[in-house]
């Protein structure tokens, strides 16, 4: 990888790459603040934030962060940067940060945030590093506000507090689906959204574990 | 002794960390392949819950939180925001010294839970956990048996999806939501399952 392209490594992670329907990263943030489309902003854009800065200050000291204690010093630089996420956000959203409770704090888990920090930031440049960044926590993003979407429309009948499907209980014509606000539908959305992906990009479907054997009837002699 | 276990019974079944808050995602998929060693993760995530939650607790009310150093001359301090920097290293420094103790004087049980312990610093069912003990402001006693009981239901959603996977294996899914995808579902239609309990209120 002599050249890696600034424009790659920005839309890369977004659709061929995805960290959440590909990689298997960060989901556990992702869909707990994800009933209203409003709350998911919020947190995408803590999530884009603290990745960036992180990718950005792990790449800047990466030459002398010795390897065998590299893991706690990226824990601190995104442990710290999440406390200033989160101090912001109890400062000038406070509403909103009483609603995203402890999942702010989970920031710092989000296995995206320590797998770009390990897996790029550690071998690129600072610029390249925070593009990278960008790009994941675009990639994350994007998946969050579609199921997002999905859950408040079908769910309440608004998206973003407008509501765009009138509720029958006001007058209108649409009977709210309740599951959509609980947990499970989370799980739905993102099941067939990694299917929609993967008919659009076959190259991601997984291997068969198992080759089914063609069914023989044999003839009764 | 009642109010300890509707605790346990509650943090395991209503408030299961994995089905109904989403915590520990990542490694829920990623280590649910076999049920030995979905097995060996539920223990390993029992064991550094029980511990890392009361540890925390204290932490919380002695050191960080509003007035908590008066002990020390320092009604005035608060270091509440210090909190996730401290959780996250405590958990580590945890994980740490428990597999040297575990090397040392457990070797069966070490060689069994060798691959994973490292693997749970990252799992945010464990922070989660803590930042759940801190909001909802539990005593120490609670404390002990909610780290426990999350610790149980986790390892209980976990075991139950890899017996699910390993049958699942055979079946013929379409080939846009092999692996991932249909593993997305099932946990969703457990989560779904797990939903029955959250009537019940102890």
């Amino acid at each position: 990888m002599a050249e890696l392209k600034t424009k790659d490594v920005l839309f890369g992670p977004i659709l061929h790459n995805n960290p959440i329907a590909l990689q298997i990263l960060g989901i556990c943030s992702a869909l707990a603040v994800t009933s209203s489309v409003t709350v998911s902003l919020v947190m995408c854009a803590s999530v884009i934030a603290v990745t960036c800065a992180s990718n950005f200050a792990v790449s800047l000291i990466r030459k002398q962060i010795p390897s065998s204690i590299r893991i706690i010093v990226q824990m601190t630089i995104i442990a710290s940067l999440v406390i200033v996420v989160d101090q912001f956000l109890k400062a000038f959203a406070y509403e909103i940060s009483k609603q995203l409770s402890v999942f702010v704090g989970l920031i710092i888990t989000n296995c995206i945030i320590l797998g770009r920090a390990e897996g790029f930031a550690m071998q690129n440049g600072p610029w390249l590093s925070f593009v990278d960044g960008l790009g994941n926590g675009i990639g994350y993003s994007v998946i969050l506000i579609v199921v997002a979407t999905f859950r408040e429309i079908l769910g309440a009948g608004t998206w973003m507090g407008f509501t765009v499907l009138p509720l029958a209980s006001e007058g209108g014509f649409y009977v709210p689906n309740g599951l959509m606000l609980l947990p499970p539908s989370a799980f739905f959305l993102i099941g067939f959204f990694i299917w929609a992906v993967r008919i659009w990009d076959p190259d991601q479907v997984e291997e068969e574990e198992f080759e089914m054997q063609p069914h023989k009837v044999r003839e009764a002699f | 002794m009642e109010h300890y276990i509707s605790l346990i019974l509650q943090a395991v079944f209503v408030e299961n960390l994995a089905l109904a808050f989403f915590l520990g995602m990542c490694t829920f998929l990623a280590i649910s392949k076999k049920v030995e060693a979905a097995l060996g993760l539920g223990i390993a995530v029992v064991v550094v819950l029980t511990i890392s939650v009361p540890v925390n607790n204290l932490i919380y009310n002695y050191v960080l939180r509003d007035g908590a150093l008066s002990w020390a001359g320092l009604p005035n301090m608060n270091l509440s925001f210090l909190g996730l920097l401290t959780y996250i290293g405590v958990i580590a420094a945890l994980v740490q010294i428990l597999e040297m103790f575990l090397d040392r004087y457990v070797p069966a049980l070490y060689s069994a839970l060798g691959v994973f312990l490292p693997l749970i610093t990252v799992n945010c069912a464990i922070l989660g956990a803590s930042l759940f003990m801190v909001e909802r402001d539990y005593a120490f006693g609670e404390s002990v048996a909610y780290g426990f009981g999350a610790g149980v239901g986790w390892a209980l959603a976990i075991v139950a999806l890899a017996g699910i996977r390993e049958k699942l294996k055979y079946s013929d899914v379409p080939p846009g939501l092999r692996g991932l995808g249909i593993t997305f579902i099932t946990v969703g239609l457990m989560s779904l399952g797990f939903m029955s309990f959250s009537g019940i209120s102890l």
